[in-house]
C-alpha cells in the first residue's frame, strides 16, 4: 500500500511527464491548472492518465474544485 | 409543445408538462460506460414533488429578497438530474432560482450566495465541503443547504442529504406571474461588482416560444447537455425548452472525450450545445482524421463533401447529407440535427466546415441579459459570416452607426430582463428607454443579417464562453513595485473590426526615474501566473502621464483609454 507522501510524488512525476515540464519543477501544493496553464479538458487527460496509473476511477464530479496536486493526491489515495 | 402563450409561469408550464408527457421519457444519465438513472416525466414529477414538499415543511417562503420579494434559493451543480428535479421543485414553491457556475472558487460562489441573499443552497457533497472550509456560511443568509451524493459516512457541515430530504403528500403549486423574478443570472463580477440579472418568468416564455420555432423539440428527441445548465443557452435548451416539448435531456457525469463521443450514437443525440473552443478542437479532431486517409478515400470524400455543399446551398438538406456523408454522419450517432454553438464569437471557417458535412450549427448572439439569444442563425440560407437574423418579437437596432452602418447593437423585446439585482446604476445604463445597450458593435446587412466587428465595453470574452471583466483581475497586480497600474481590454483601447482573438493588456504609469527592468517584468510575470490562463495578459503599455481619476481617486477609464488610444497599437503593447 502506499503512503501519501509516495502518492503525491508519483502524480508529480506524471503530471511532470504528460505536460513535458522539468522533473522537480512541480510542488504538491502548486495549482495545476494555473502552474502548468492547463485548461479543464487538459486536466481530464491527466486525471485519465493517473486513473490508468493507479488503477482507479476518479469520478469527475468529484474532482470539482480540486486544482492543486497535493489535494488531488489525497482524493486518490482514498481510493486506493 | 405546450402553447405557452397561456402560461405566466415557469413553473405552471413544466407542472402541466410533466402531466402531458407523463410517459415519455425525461432524462438519461450516464456516467462513463454505464447507464446510472432514466427517468420518465412521471418519475420526474414524484421526485420534483417530494422535495418541494420538504422545501415547503422546511418553510421555504422565508428569506425574501427587497428586489424580487421572492426566495431565492441557488444550485451550484454539475449538470446531472438532480440539478433540473431542484430547479422544479424551487418553481414549484414559486421560488427565485439563483444558477452558479460551479467552476467558481469557494469564495467567489459565497460572493455570490451573499448578494443574492440566498436562503437554500443545493449543491453536490464535494462542492460543499470546499465551501464549508471556508467558514463562510455564519456570515450568510443561508440557512438550508442540501447536498447530492455525500458517503455515507461524511461529515455534512450542517448539510442535509438532498436524497432523504423529503416531504409526504403533495406540495402546494405557488403561482407567479408573468412579471415576477424567475432567476437570478450571474453575468460577470465576481472579482468586482456583481451583475445579477434578474430574469422574469416572461423573459424565459418569451425566448422559449422564439427558439423552438427555429429549432424544435418533441417526444423521443434527444438533446445532449454539456454546457453547464446554470448558462442560460443550457438552461433554455437543456431544460425548459425539451421539457415542455416532452423530448429528453441526456446527461453525463463525465466530459472526457472519449464518452462523449461514444454518447452521440449510443442516445441518438439530435441536439447539443457547445462552446467555440470546444467546436473548434472538434473540427481539429475532424480535419485530422481526414488527412489522415488514404489519397484515393480522401480525395472521394472531398468529392462527396463538395457535392453536398451544392445541394445545402440553399437550405440544410439532412437526408442527402447523410446519405452523402454516412461515415461522418454516423460517428455523430446519424440523428445529429444540429450542433447548438454559444457563449462566444464562432469562426466563420469552423461553422462552414461542419456545414459543408452536411452538420449545421446553430450560431447566434446572445446576452444573459437579454434572455439568452437575440439572433440566430434561421439556416435559410446558412450564413457563416453573420450571427443570423433576430429572433421573433426581437426590436434589434443600431445605434449612431458610423458611415459603414457600423454603431452599438441594441435591443427590445420581451425577452430583456427586469434589470440587475440591487444595482439601479448599472440598471440605468445598461436598460436606456426600454432598449439593451448590448455594448458590442455591429450592423446589418442588406439581407437583415447582424454582423458584429468588436465591443465598445471594457472586457473581453474567450473561445470557452468566458466573460472577462479587466476590473476583476487587477486585484492580482496590487501592490505592484509602481506608480500606478490599469488592466484594458486592448480592443477597448484600440478599437479592432474583430471578435476573435481579443486580449488584455496592463497598462504601467511607472514612478519617476524607475525603468521596465527585468525584475520588474519578472513579478509581473509571476504575478500573471496566478491567474488562470484564459484570465492572463498578453502584454505590457507604458505610460507616464497620471491617470485620471474621480474625486473618489477612482481611475477615469475611459478618460484613460482615449489617451491611451493616441499610441500606436503594434508598438506601444510589449510582450511579457
Amino acid at each position: 500500500m502506499r503512503t501519501l507522501e509516495q502518492t503525491t510524488k508519483e502524480v508529480l512525476e506524471l503530471a511532470s511527464r504528460h505536460f513535458n515540464v522539468q522533473p522537480g519543477s512541480l510542488t504538491p501544493e502548486d495549482d495545476f491548472f494555473k502552474k502548468l496553464g492547463i485548461d479543464s479538458l487538459q486536466a481530464l487527460e491527466l486525471l485519465t492518465r493517473l486513473e490508468n496509473h493507479f488503477g482507479i476511477e476518479l469520478p469527475d464530479y468529484e474532482m470539482q474544485g480540486v486544482s492543486d496536486f497535493r489535494t488531488l493526491a489525497d482524493r486518490i489515495q482514498t481510493r486506493l | 409543445m405546450l402553447d405557452l402563450a397561456k402560461y405566466q409561469s415557469i413553473g405552471a408550464a413544466l407542472r402541466d408538462a410533466l402531466d402531458q408527457f407523463a410517459n415519455e421519457v425525461c432524462l438519461i444519465e450516464s456516467d462513463r460506460e454505464r447507464e446510472t438513472e432514466r427517468l420518465t416525466y412521471r418519475e420526474f414529477r414524484e421526485r420534483g414533488h417530494a422535495l418541494a414538499k420538504g422545501l415547503q415543511d422546511s418553510d421555504f417562503s422565508g428569506g425574501r429578497t427587497a428586489a424580487s420579494g421572492q426566495n431565492p434559493a441557488a444550485i451550484i451543480m454539475t449538470n446531472q438530474p438532480k440539478w433540473l428535479i431542484s430547479a422544479y421543485a424551487i418553481f414549484h414553491c414559486g421560488g427565485v432560482l439563483v444558477p452558479l457556475d460551479y467552476k467558481l472558487t469557494p469564495d467567489e460562489h459565497w460572493q455570490l450566495l451573499k448578494h443574492s441573499g440566498v436562503s437554500v443552497l443545493i449543491t453536490e457533497y464535494p462542492i460543499w465541503r470546499q465551501l464549508a472550509a471556508s467558514n463562510a456560511l455564519e456570515g450568510s443568509c443561508v440557512r438550508t443547504v442540501l447536498v447530492t451524493e455525500a458517503p455515507a459516512d461524511a461529515d455534512l457541515h450542517g448539510a442535509e442529504r438532498w436524497e432523504e430530504f423529503r416531504g409526504a403528500g403533495e406540495p402546494a403549486f405557488v403561482a407567479r406571474q408573468r412579471h415576477d423574478i424567475a432567476c437570478i443570472v450571474y453575468s460577470s463580477g465576481t472579482g468586482g461588482r456583481p451583475k445579477g440579472c434578474m430574469i422574469t418568468h416572461e423573459n424565459y416564455l418569451e425566448q422559449c416560444v422564439a427558439l423552438t420555432s427555429l429549432y424544435p423539440f418533441w417526444p423521443g428527441i434527444r438533446y445532449l447537455s454539456i454546457l453547464p445548465t446554470n448558462h442560460a443557452i443550457d438552461f433554455m435548451v437543456g431544460f425548459f425548452g425539451p421539457f415542455i416539448c416532452g423530448a429528453t435531456v441526456v446527461h453525463l457525469r463525465t466530459l472526457r472525450p472519449e464518452y462523449v463521443r461514444e454518447a452521440f450514437p449510443k442516445y441518438k443525440i439530435a441536439y447539443v450545445s457547445l462552446v467555440p473552443l470546444v467546436l473548434k478542437n472538434l473540427r481539429k479532431g475532424l480535419q485530422a482524421r481526414f488527412d489522415a486517409l488514404p489519397s484515393r478515400k480522401r480525395k472521394l470524400l472531398n468529392a462527396l463533401v463538395a457535392i453536398n455543399k451544392v445541394l445545402t446551398r440553399g437550405r440544410p438538406r439532412p437526408a442527402i447529407s447523410r446519405l452523402l456523408l454516412r461515415q461522418v454522419h454516423d460517428a455523430f450517432g446519424g440523428d445529429l440535427r444540429a450542433i447548438i454553438v454559444g457563449g462566444a464569437f464562432t469562426e466563420p471557417q469552423t461553422l462552414q466546415f461542419f456545414y459543408d458535412l452536411g452538420i449545421p450549427v446553430a450560431n447566434g448572439y446572445g446576452l444573459t441579459e437579454a434572455g439568452t439569444a437575440i439572433t440566430v442563425n434561421d439556416l435559410k440560407p446558412f450564413r457563416a459570416d453573420t450571427v443570423g437574423k433576430p429572433l421573433p418579437g426581437m426590436e434589434v437596432r443600431i445605434v449612431n452607426p458610423d458611415a459603414e452602418g457600423v454603431g452599438e447593437v441594441a435591443v427590445r423585446s420581451k425577452t430583456v430582463m427586469a434589470g440587475y439585482l440591487n444595482d439601479a446604476e448599472l440598471t440605468a445604463e445598461a436598460i436606456v428607454d426600454g432598449w439593451l445597450m448590448t455594448g458590442d458593435l455591429g450592423r446589418f446587412d442588406g439581407d437583415g443579417h447582424l454582423q458584429l466587428f468588436g465591443r465598445k465595453k471594457n472586457m473581453i470574452v474567450t473561445e470557452e464562453g468566458k466573460n472577462i471583466y479587466p476590473e476583476d483581475i487587477e486585484k492580482v497586480f496590487e501592490s505592484l513595485p509602481v506608480k500606478e497600474f490599469c488592466v484594458f481590454a486592448a480592443n477597448y483601447i484600440w478599437p479592432r473590426r474583430a471578435m476573435a482573438g481579443e486580449q488584455l493588456v496592463l497598462v504601467l504609469h511607472l514612478e519617476p526615474g524607475q525603468s521596465m527592468t527585468e525584475d520588474l517584468r519578472r513579478e509581473i510575470n509571476s504575478r500573471n501566473q496566478r491567474l488562470l490562463n484564459y484570465k492572463r495578459i498578453h502584454g505590457v503599455v507604458l505610460w507616464n502621464e497620471d491617470f485620471p481619476r474621480t474625486a473618489s481617486v477612482k481611475i477615469k477609464r475611459n478618460a484613460l483609454a482615449e489617451r491611451l488610444a493616441q499610441l500606436e497599437r503594434a508598438s506601444a503593447v510589449q510582450s511579457l
